[in-house]
């Protein structure tokens, strides 16, 4: 029994962290993404990456990647997200696993290698304007015409939308509710356009796709054309378990740079961290990241394995997460006084990030009601 | 990541269950026969003080083997493992830890037998929290230790035959945790007063106890003179594990469940109603949550890497689940749910009434959540002490 990591696994992430305090301190990250037109990535750092294994390191290793489980991604996905690292590897993750589960062998041959080597980027469009997490908020129809699929409609919140060389996209195919296809759009198909948002988080990117009548052969269809709302419900669980995952790091990151505050700053001749009303609230937030740590250390175990309750263990740690880390973001600058207020202090940049992840695959109100429905009530 | 048991453990999990399908019958046909008989067969087994070591009588189960018996034993709603519990769960471990070898052989095997009740002498009506600031004075006199002084709060004195008592022996002691001494004190000795005091439910759980020159002999001393802080609040330390309290929980939130889908009210079934659907979820992943943490933690051990304080992290999730889930259920049952015992519209008997009053017993009893809050803030992330 073994609730925890592998010796591998913890030697990684001592490399992960010192790769990214050597290259990505927050000073660092400043810099990337607050340059004028920044991309919000910083594609030489990226390619490091990737050369070190880190972004194929859960895809198969015929196709490049290092073959290994989610669970040592979510150990980079930690690290990561306790620098704020600003890269598109969730993205590229879940759309390499798209490929990898639900293509044939010809479509991975076809794309696997370019995400694995981190010369192509990935990404996976689902909401639109709904806002909706069922079948029913894709509305982006695919029309059928000989060999090819003409796709019409508007992708909206999709990760790193602007950076991505291919899409998966869930589309339409019917008017059964879960009549759902996912085909694979690569940048530059005609009638296909991606543009980016302005993000509170500056170190996201998340932008639309635009789709119209852009044609894709339907070799670039993932599994059954009309038949992947299962696959796609999977994508979604995968995107909330790595979200919640990275949450966990920043999350930390939050508490810790917050707790060194307290023990530094001075008022009534005391530091302020000795106060309750100071100590109390940092113990909470403890309290709940030890919590959806554990809770999404399983759920990503439980997908990985396809473990039966593998739906409700990610619906448990990606809502338990978006009540938890947006409140963590919240103390966090009120326990620093004026100065957590400043563009100059780091605080800030963590509860932007915990408002960036509270919706990400589902907010608390969508997965707490669906930990309720699997729950048979 | 690997929740693959041993061959052995395996093993060991498979002659548990064999046991309890051969010997276990269904809660509602558990005679006091049954009961007895039962008793008799886990001490055999070795399974009451599993965690000891052989040697004074315990199972000497390895802390995997621990976790899987009382799994299987909480999954299957089996009665508990032996009878006497506080002697179980601190008084043995410490005597065991600290004890002499006539203490050991005096007391463990009674424990194990559950022969009799232990009950726990620490607070005082000016020391809970701060426990450390105890009075209870005790004078050396030739062979024997004379106490004067009061405790309170102290569970099921009235029926206890033993008591394992903190008194201060050094009045002078510069550190308030220096000059404090254990003692195990049989609750027939002349000069102790059991006054039961009610508690908000009505019932009588625990007393104040009183000390007037009550004599007992220098053999009765657990541990050194003046160490009565280490042999104490280390053994209350052993006591870990939330695997027992987890089931105890998921039993709960099914009866919750179970109660908003049984409820009408307003000609809507409450399980309908998105607050409460919520709140469910909510309490549902809480204690998922420490399942997951109790497991983590298991690891940590497994690994032989000492735990610290974060058990207080499961502290604080119970305290919080043992009032959340009784105020849930009261706001399902609406106005029937102030009603007690009798009255015709009352749900369950109004057990639940009962239940919302019992959760001061986990939430004060032991540590409150402020205490728990310091423990954390402290000791895990390094905060000035206050
Ligand atoms: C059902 C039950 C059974 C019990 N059984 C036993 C037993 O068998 N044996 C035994 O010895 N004791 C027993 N106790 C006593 C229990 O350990 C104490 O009640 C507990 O330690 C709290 O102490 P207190 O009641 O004096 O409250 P206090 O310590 O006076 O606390 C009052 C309030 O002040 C808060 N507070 C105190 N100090 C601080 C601080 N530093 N920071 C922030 N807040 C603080 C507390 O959180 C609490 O809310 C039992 C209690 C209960 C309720």
């Amino acid at each position: 029994m073994n609730f925890g990591f592998t010796e591998e696994q913890e030697l990684l992430r001592a490399e992960v962290r010192k790769f990214l305090d050597q290259n990505a301190s927050l000073d660092r990250v400043r810099e990337i993404v607050e340059a004028p037109d920044s991309p919000r990535t910083e594609p030489a750092l990226w390619a490091r990456m990737a050369e070190l294994g880190w972004v194929g390191l859960n895809m198969p290793e015929e196709h490049g990647g290092v073959g290994l489980d989610l669970e040592t991604t979510l150990v980079v996905l930690e690290e990561t997200g306790r620098s704020l690292f600003p890269s598109p590897l969730i993205s590229t993750v879940i759309a390499g696993k798209a490929i990898e589960r639900f293509g044939s062998a010809e479509q991975q041959a076809r794309w696997l290698p370019g995400l694995a080597d981190g010369s192509k980027i990935g990404t996976f469009a689902f909401l639109e304007r709904s806002d909706a997490m069922g079948p029913e908020g894709v509305e982006t129809l695919a029309k059928p015409d000989g060999d090819e699929l003409v796709l019409s409609g508007e992708k909206l919140f999709v990760s790193d939308a602007a950076l991505a060389d291919l899409f998966v996209v869930a589309v339409r195919s019917g008017s059964d509710a879960q009549s759902i296809s996912l085909v694979v759009v690569e940048k530059g198909t005609s009638g296909a356009a991606a543009s980016s948002f302005d993000v509170m988080d500056l170190t996201k990117s998340v932008g639309k796709l635009s789709l119209e009548e852009a044609r894709v052969g339907v070799d670039c269809v993932l599994g059954t054309q009309g038949a992947a709302w299962p696959a796609t419900q999977w994508l979604l669980d995968l995107g909330a378990a790595l979200v919640t995952a990275e949450a966990v790091g920043s999350a930390e990151a939050a508490l810790s740079i917050t707790t060194e505050f307290a023990k530094e700053r001075v008022q009534f001749g005391e530091q302020i961290g000795k106060f309750q009303g100071v100590k109390h609230p940092l113990a909470e937030i403890y309290v709940d990241v030890e919590s959806f740590r554990s809770l999404v250390y399983y759920a990503v175990w439980a997908i990985d394995q396809d473990a039966d309750d593998a739906q409700v263990a990610v619906s448990r740690a990606k809502a338990y997460c978006s009540d938890a880390f947006p409140q963590a973001g919240i103390m966090g600058v009120q326990l620093h006084g004026g100065v957590g207020y400043t563009w100059e202090y780091d605080i800030q940049m963590y509860l932007k990030r915990s408002k960036w992840v509270r919706p990400m695959f589902g907010d608390a109100d969508y997965h707490y009601e669906r930990v309720a429905r699997l729950g048979d009530l | 990541m690997d929740f693959q048991l041993s061959e052995e453990e395996e093993a060991f999990r498979n002659e548990v269950r064999g046991f309890l399908d051969d010997n276990l019958p269904e809660s509602h046909e558990r005679t006091p026969d049954f009961l007895t008989n039962w008793s008799k067969q886990i001490r055999e087994r070795r399974w009451v003080g599993f965690s000891w070591p052989k040697d004074v009588g315990g199972g000497g189960g390895s802390i995997m083997e621990q976790v899987i018996l009382k799994d299987e034993m909480a999954q299957r709603k089996a009665p508990s493992l032996g009878s006497c519990f506080m002697g179980l769960a601190w008084v043995g471990p410490a005597i065991i830890q600290y004890g002499t070898e006539a203490q050991k052989q005096k007391y463990v095997p009674d424990i194990l037998d559950g022969k009799y009740q232990w009950c726990t002498g620490y607070s005082e009506p000016d020391s809970g929290s701060d426990l450390a600031s105890l009075k209870c004075k005790c004078e050396r006199d030739g062979d024997d230790y004379v106490v004067n002084g009061q405790k309170i709060w102290t569970s099921i004195a009235m029926w206890s035959k033993m008591m394992i008592l903190l008194v201060r022996t050094d009045q002078a002691s510069e550190s308030k945790h220096d000059g404090i001494t254990c003692l195990l004190v049989p609750m027939d000795t002349k000069g102790i007063d059991v006054r039961p005091i009610k508690n908000m439910s009505g019932g009588e759980m625990f007393a104040e106890v009183f000390f007037d020159n009550v004599r007992v002999p220098v053999e009765n001393r657990l541990g050194e003179e003046g160490e009565g802080w280490k042999v104490t609040i280390s053994a209350l330390a052993s006591e870990r594990s939330s695997i027992a309290e987890v089931h105890g929980l998921i039993r709960k939130i099914d009866e919750v469940k179970n109660l908003a889908r049984g409820t009408i009210r307003a000609g809507r079934v409450m399980s309908e109603d998105p607050g409460i659907r919520r709140r469910i979820a909510q309490a549902e992943t809480k204690i998922e949550a420490m399942r997951l943490n109790g497991m983590r933690f298991l690891t940590k051990q497994l690994k032989g890497e000492p735990l610290g304080s974060e058990t207080s992290i499961n502290k604080l999730h119970r305290a919080d689940l043992e009032v959340g889930l009784g105020e849930l259920a009261l706001e399902i049952l609406g106005s029937s749910a102030t009603l007690m015992e009798g009255s015709e519209p009352t749900v369950d008997g109004g057990a639940w009434a009962k239940y919302s009053l019992n959760w001061p017993e986990v939430v004060i009893g032991g540590g409150t959540p402020n205490i728990q809050k310091n423990i954390i803030s402290e000791r895990m992330l390094g905060l000035p002490k206050d």
